[in-house]
């Protein structure tokens, strides 16, 4: 009896508790997120944002959860019932089911899989059926073009952020999400990380990811003008409150992402005294933030690609451009004796 | 035992979506079982170390190849009693392939029945100490090299076949060049012209003009 609790009972209710509190603090997160995306949006248009509910609005997203929860889901009666409801879920469970592998600091990590990145990159690539399920069981004209939308564009941009994957992977030699991180360690701190060498995939990584999660510019999924509200013109109440947190923890884990190939993790920038003692979660966290204030720039500035341009970039200019910075960095790592053991 | 556990919910679960595959009347229903199916085989593919393997079967085969799947049978518009029509026509096929499968299976079981250790003779073993991705590069880019840049050929074959056969050059169709767009500058794209009153353009400016 002893031995089934320390062998299996025991790591199992450690393993549930770890993942539960990943799971409460990424939400709450996501909740101010949320706040600060729509506020960086209105400061950029010169407009205050929500500022009603509690100090300075910070409480605004927690109205519209309550909001949104209380309010009746409709489900349209010629959709596919099973499937429509199936979709908003996949897509948010998708999105929660990556942070199991995204490490916040040296060992907290849930699961510290060898093949990390390729786990996030199985996980996003799945993401896409939330979209295509909702499209095809509305059972109506503009959801259906959006999922077709969708699919070929995210289809699309994961090639090139595979490639960027790849340049990474080359010069780290490992597909373990610390050992990326542990790779960009040295005494040069922020010098050392890789958004320096590898900077053109650093850029084809965050327009990928902008592509990959439909934010703006590339939001052609729910162009409004077009597509009314697109593939969740038939969603609303939970089911809707789904997608958005879906969407919303997609995009923070493109960030988490993008801090990992190449911010260097929870490493500190400047690598002496005062700043190594800062815990790496708040490194971690602040370079997330980053990265998310990065692509909310990217929402308030740029307008709306067209379809046409959105698929001449993925697979005319990214493409080629990657798989090309692919070979150069192989073959300076080959030539240059600095591949990694 | 957790490993026990989770192997018959994945092998479970991946039978019964199988046979969901053909049993739905529905054929997105049917695709999306397949995809469970193939989630499912990843997962046994995990319980049995191989992750690499299971995480690429989820990028490719679910990720691209059933998405583009699901994307046909969406759009077609299936006529369910035509489909039902040709049943019997085609079922002799139906059971010659099935006999093939089941004979196949029954060589595969009937060899770990007669020789126990057949599963341990595999020609290349993996080494102790590295992970199952090095160990597959080590094997793939080495001893079978050939076969792979053959299967790559194969790919690349068969993608300019694809694009051979839905290639038009249509002279009707509106092509745009981007480069061309955003070389347009003002001076190129506006004249300005000053018309005598009365008068208006004269023919050989206005053929100037249109152009």
């Amino acid at each position: 009896m002893a031995d089934i609790w320390t062998s299996t009972l025991w790591p199992l209710i450690v393993m549930v508790a770890q993942s539960l509190l990943v799971l409460v603090v990424l939400l709450i997160a996501i909740a101010f997120i949320l706040l600060g995306d729509r506020k960086i949006w209105a400061a950029v248009q010169m407009r205050r944002g929500p500022n009603v509910v509690g100090p300075f609005g910070l409480l605004q997203s927690f109205a519209d959860l309550l909001k949104f929860v209380l309010k009746e889901p409709v489900i349209p009666s010629g959709s596919n019932k099973g499937v429509f409801l199936l979709a908003p879920l996949v897509s948010c469970v998708l999105a929660l089911a990556a942070w199991a592998v995204i490490p916040m600091n040296l060992g907290w990590v849930i699961a510290d899989l060898n093949v990390g990145v390729l786990y996030i990159f199985a996980i996003s690539s799945l993401s896409v059926y939330g979209i295509i399920m909702a499209g095809w069981s509305s059972n109506s004209k503009y959801p259906f073009l959006a999922a077709l939308r969708s699919a070929a564009q995210m289809v699309s941009y994961e090639v090139s952020i595979g490639f960027v994957i790849i340049t990474v992977m080359l010069c780290v030699g490992s597909l373990n999400l610390s050992a990326i991180v542990m790779a960009q360690d040295g005494k040069w701190g922020m010098l050392g990380w890789y958004f320096i060498p590898l900077f053109p995939m650093f850029v084809v990584f965050y327009v990928s990811a902008l592509a990959e999660t439909n934010r703006p510019p590339f939001d052609l999924v729910e162009a409004e003008s077009e597509l009314v509200a697109g593939f969740m013109t038939e969603y609303g109440s939970t089911p809707y409150l789904l997608f958005m947190l879906g969407e919303y923890v997609a995009i923070v884990t493109m960030c988490a992402l993008a801090t990992i190939l190449f911010l260097g993790g929870w490493l500190s920038p400047i690598p002496f005294a005062p700043f190594t003692w800062v815990p790496g979660i708040i490194w971690f966290t602040l370079k997330v933030l980053f990265m998310f204030f990065l692509i909310a720039m990217a929402k308030a500035i740029v307008p709306r690609y067209r379809y046409d341009q959105l698929m001449r970039l993925g697979w005319k200019v990214f493409l080629p451009l990657s798989l090309g910075y692919v070979i150069l960095v192989a073959a300076v790592l080959q030539f240059g004796g600095l591949a990694p053991k | 035992m957790i490993a026990a556990l989770f192997f018959y919910l994945f092998a479970g679960v991946c039978v019964a979506s199988a046979v969901m595959v053909i049993a739905s009347r529905n054929p997105v229903h049917a695709v999306l079982f397949l995809i469970l199916a193939f989630v499912n085989a990843s997962g046994l593919f995990v319980l049995m170390g191989a992750e690499f393997l299971a995480m690429l079967l989820i990028v490719v085969y679910v990720g691209a190849v059933a998405v583009l799947f699901l994307f046909v049978i969406m759009m077609l518009d299936v006529d369910f009693a035509q489909l039902r029509e040709g049943f019997i026509e085609y079922l002799p096929f139906g059971l010659l392939i099935g006999v093939i499968f089941l004979a196949e299976l029954l060589l595969v079981v009937g060899g770990w029945v007669i020789n126990p250790n057949v599963t341990k003779s595999i020609t290349s073993a993996i080494p102790a100490g590295i992970s199952n991705t090095e160990a597959l590069g080590l094997v793939l880019y080495t001893k079978y090299i050939h076969y792979f840049q053959l299967s790559a050929m194969v790919l690349l074959v068969a993608m300019i076949g694809a694009i051979v056969l839905t290639l038009r050059h249509k002279a009707t169709v509106k092509r745009q060049d981007i480069n061309v767009q955003n070389a347009r500058t003002p001076a190129l794209a506006m004249d300005v012209r000053k018309v005598t009153v009365g008068q208006g353009l004269q023919d050989a400016d206005a053929s100037e003009w249109v152009k």
